[in-house]
């Protein structure tokens, strides 16, 4: 081989990207991140425009102007008769246009995800940080209490927790927030014993660097990748537990377009009323569905082992 | 192996020991005070002294704490605040639905989760591969109150008439009678544990049923079941048929099964005699950590389908602000919980050797 054969080749060579841009690559990449992203988008979309795509305001009655609780869903172009105003999901059991609370229930739900995980990662990440620097009993002490935490089935937990905090949708985040915490502890914990002994992080205690700077600068980013898996992941089981405890009646409270809340009310109505379950309940799964698929996606696209 | 059971018994006690502190601590920080909760407009000054003595509710807390232990100790949960009747009571009686819906989820989970886990992992990258891991994905994003509601709607409204319809609520058709086995066998005059055991399998109404040789019975509760038993244990199904899939193409992809397959053992033998093996281990941790979420499913399950068993009546407590129920039944899922993912860790220990020497 020439010479000036081996430049053509090298040339030929793709550019080198940076880590992020390669694991972004990698993700779009992969099927059941991009079809999460694409659910999700959809919903973020639905959120922000709520007010502008929803026919009616969420909590108002309609009943002033006519409507009567449960009718069923009416769509003109699917052949309901013009005479009659039109509900694509009908009118739920105080004659509010279900649709319009189906599209506000997105900003809900949402709200839950992002705030619980969030409350939950931030605990963790104090919890877990001390508990792998400090070691010894405080150790000891942070990890078994987590240990007790997790003996829990998740919802069990969080239902005592807002049976002593009284009902209402604030309580079930912090309970919900509550139960997911030994998650992110551990991962961070774990992450700072792996750390703290590598012969560079050493030398930066040495020079005088506090275990605050190497909390930001040296262990977490180390443990960025599972806290974000792990994070998208929880989102879906704060979106499930929440909507749980809403349709037993310990979250969300009325008139909130909760989606959760709305199926626990029309529960009874099943057999009369079913679109009063089928649309909230369309909604949620798709919600879990989205972040479900992203965390799997980005598991697999930010896993360097997997990068081929 | 005995030392390695003792050493994970010994590392569970802390745990069990935090678990009935917060249960104790649930009684103590009620909004309000036990009087209050326990006695409601009743409550006075007077009135409440009396209780908190009668309750040892004036004592300081670490005597309280472990008058309770005590309690626990001996069995005595309480008095539910609004049956008037023991806590352990209502377990026996109520318990055995949810075991009975629990165990007819985790079978129907584990049976199609592996077998839809090994299908796909035989069929990596086809269609029926990405069918049933579209199955799965859905299985778990699916609430279990939103699909035992669509169920219930599609089998007793949706096939009405036809053979496939199923009961939507209850645990037997209108007109049966269950005979309790303590009746059947003549034996109450029977006290103690075996006694409690006998009626605990009794209110277990297919068990029940074959035990007394019973078709229409056993048949009838079976029936009942199919639609909360699926309901429930469709996530656990999902997650299973996951984690199969994974630790089967991991194991797939190895040296050894390569070995086996070069040595000309046929395609059958390889999966079930050798991958299957040592994928199954991480499919026992998962399974017994579903078991959590049944029990928290079956809260939901049993309020949808009219099953009065534990989950129902926890239900219940919470809404009437029962807290003795509350509190006592969060106690005995807790417990269980436990010693059910000891027993899996324990189980690890059986199937694979390199656990008991490493640790």
């Amino acid at each position: 081989m020439t010479a000036q054969a081996l430049t053509a080749r090298s040339i030929e060579l793709p550019p080198a990207r940076g880590i992020v841009a390669d694991a972004l690559a990698n993700l779009l990449r992969n099927r059941s991140a991009v079809v999460g992203l694409f659910i999700l988008g959809f919903l973020f979309a639905v959120a922000v425009l709520a007010p502008v795509i929803a026919p009616f305001d969420p909590v108002d009655s309609l009943i002033r102007v006519g409507g009567k609780p449960y009718t069923a869903p009416c769509i003109h172009v699917l052949g309901c008769a013009a005479s009659q105003p039109e509900h694509i999901a009908g009118l739920d059991q105080n004659a509010r246009d279900e649709i319009s609370r189906v599209i506000f229930g997105a900003r809900i739900s949402l709200f839950i995800g992002f705030t619980t995980v969030g409350f939950a990662i931030v605990l963790g990440v104090i919890f877990g940080a001390v508990a792998g620097y400090s070691g010894g009993w405080a150790d000891n002490g942070i990890m078994r209490v987590m240990d007790v935490l997790l003996a829990f089935p998740s919802l069990l937990l969080a239902i005592a927790i807002v049976t002593l905090l009284g009902p209402g949708l604030n309580n079930a985040l912090i309970a919900i927030g509550v139960t997911q915490i030994p998650i992110y502890a551990r991962v961070v914990r774990s992450s700072v014993i792996s750390v703290k002994e590598l012969d560079f992080v050493t030398a930066e205690r040495a020079l005088g660097a506090s275990p605050l700077r190497i909390l930001s600068r040296r262990v977490l980013p180390n443990s960025l990748t599972p806290l974000i898996v792990q994070g998208t992941l929880g989102i879906a089981t704060a979106v499930l537990d929440a909507a749980a405890l809403s349709f037993i009646g310990l979250g969300a409270q009325p008139p909130a377009a909760e989606w959760g809340r709305m199926i626990g009310d029309a529960k009874d109505q099943i057999f009369t009323a079913p679109w009063l379950i089928f649309f909230p309940g369309v909604a949620l799964s798709l919600t879990v569905l989205g972040f479900n698929l992203l965390g799997d996606g980005l598991r697999d696209a930010l896993d360097p082992r997997l990068n081929r | 192996m005995i030392g390695f059971i003792v050493r994970r018994f010994l590392l569970a006690v802390p745990v069990l020991l935090g678990i009935v502190f917060v249960t104790f601590a649930i009684g103590r920080l009620l909004p309000g005070n036990p009087c209050e909760a326990a006695l409601g407009e009743h409550a006075n000054a007077n009135v409440c002294a009396a209780f908190n003595q009668r309750h040892g509710l004036d004592k300081p807390i670490p005597v309280q704490f472990l008058t309770y232990f005590g309690e626990i100790i001996r069995g005595d949960l309480g008095s539910s605040l609004r049956f008037g009747r023991p806590v352990t009571d209502l377990m026996v009686e109520r318990l055995p639905v949810t075991v009975e819906l629990a165990l007819y989820a985790l079978v129907f989970a584990t049976v199609v989760g592996i077998f839809l886990g090994l299908i796909s992992a035989l069929r990596h990258n086809t269609g029926i591969d990405v069918g049933t891991m579209l199955i799965a994905n859905l299985g778990v994003s699916i609430p279990v109150f939103v699909l035992g509601l669509t169920f219930a709607w599609i089998f007793a409204i949706g096939l009405k008439g036809t053979p496939l319809a199923l009961p939507p609520s209850g645990r037997l058709s209108s007109g049966l009678n269950v005979i309790s086995l303590a009746q059947a066998w003549h034996l109450e005059s029977l006290q103690g544990p075996p006694r409690v055991l006998i009626d605990f399998v009794s209110n277990m109404y297919t068990f029940n049923g074959l035990l007394r040789l019973d078709g229409r019975i056993f048949f009838d509760a079976l029936r009942h079941m199919i639609l909360p038993a699926v309901a429930l244990g469709t996530i656990p199904m999902a997650i299973i048929a996951r984690i199969t899939r994974s630790s089967l193409l991991d194991v797939l992809g190895l040296d050894y099964t390569r070995t086996a397959r070069a040595k000309g053992l046929g395609e059958r033998l390889v999966v079930f005699r050798h991958a299957m093996r040592n994928a199954m281990l991480p499919l026992v941790t998962v399974i017994g950590l579903q078991v959590g979420g049944l029990l928290s499913g079956a809260i939901l399950t049993e309020t949808i389908f009219n099953l009065t068993g534990v989950g129902r009546t926890f239900f219940v407590a919470i809404t009437s602000r029962d807290y003795t129920v509350v509190q006592a039944f969060t106690l005995v899922i807790a417990v269980g919980y436990v010693l059910i993912n000891l027993l899996v860790d324990v189980s690890y220990g059986f199937l694979d050797p390199r656990v008991r020497v490493s640790s």
